[in-house]
């Protein structure tokens, strides 16, 4: 690692209660961080994924315990879950995200 | 190491970060690393009714390889420094 070069730590987010990453093809997945790595991969545990469509609400379908490789992953956000138990997501609808094309 | 330094000094900033499938999100400027991976608080999506999928997320890490562009406070810029610094680092330091 070159001098001054600092590493940003994904240690806040462990074991909170609910994350949201979204991965390079535009996937959803919602679960508690277990684990990472200076590679930005990832375990997720009691996961589920979260399918976004413009026909019908969105669809939830369990992961459970996931692990994603850092390469795969765009974005990691902290989940507020009084936030987001007040939305109503059968009701949400939207395109999928597209994916990211470098 | 230009950028990371500059980055850092950009640090408690109000930025929107664009990214490579067109989601551009705004918050606060938390931290950044060598990597340009940035972290973001009181985050926003700027288009919400057509991306609800950051919904309630209010911070955020966002993998440096998928920005497209960062867009500064219009002050967030010192040119004058800018070229001083680019002028030191292309003369190797």
């Amino acid at each position: 690692m070159p001098l001054g070069a600092t590493t940003i730590t994904l240690t806040i987010y462990v074991n909170l209660e609910l994350i949201s990453v979204i991965t390079n093809d535009g996937r959803n997945i919602v679960g508690i961080l277990k684990g990472f790595d200076q590679a930005t991969n990832i375990i997720l545990d009691e996961s589920h994924e979260r399918v976004y469509s413009t026909k019908e609400g969105v669809q939830q379908l369990v992961l459970d315990l996931y692990i994603i490789r850092g390469d795969n992953i765009s974005i990691i956000g902290e989940l507020d879950e009084e936030l987001d138990a007040s939305l109503d997501l059968s009701e949400a609808r939207a395109h999928p995200l597209k994916p990211f094309i470098h | 190491m230009l950028f990371f330094s500059y980055f850092k000094d950009l640090v408690g900033r109000e930025v929107t970060v664009e990214l490579k499938n067109d989601l551009a999100i705004r918050g606060t400027l938390h931290s950044v690393d060598q990597y340009l991976n940035i972290k973001l608080e009181n985050t926003r999506v700027v288009d919400q009714d057509k991306f609800p999928h950051m919904l309630s997320v209010r911070n955020c890490f966002i993998r440096g390889s998928v920005v497209r562009y960062v867009q500064l406070p219009p002050d967030g810029v010192d040119v004058d420094l800018l070229h001083d610094a680019t002028r030191r680092e292309a003369r190797g330091g």
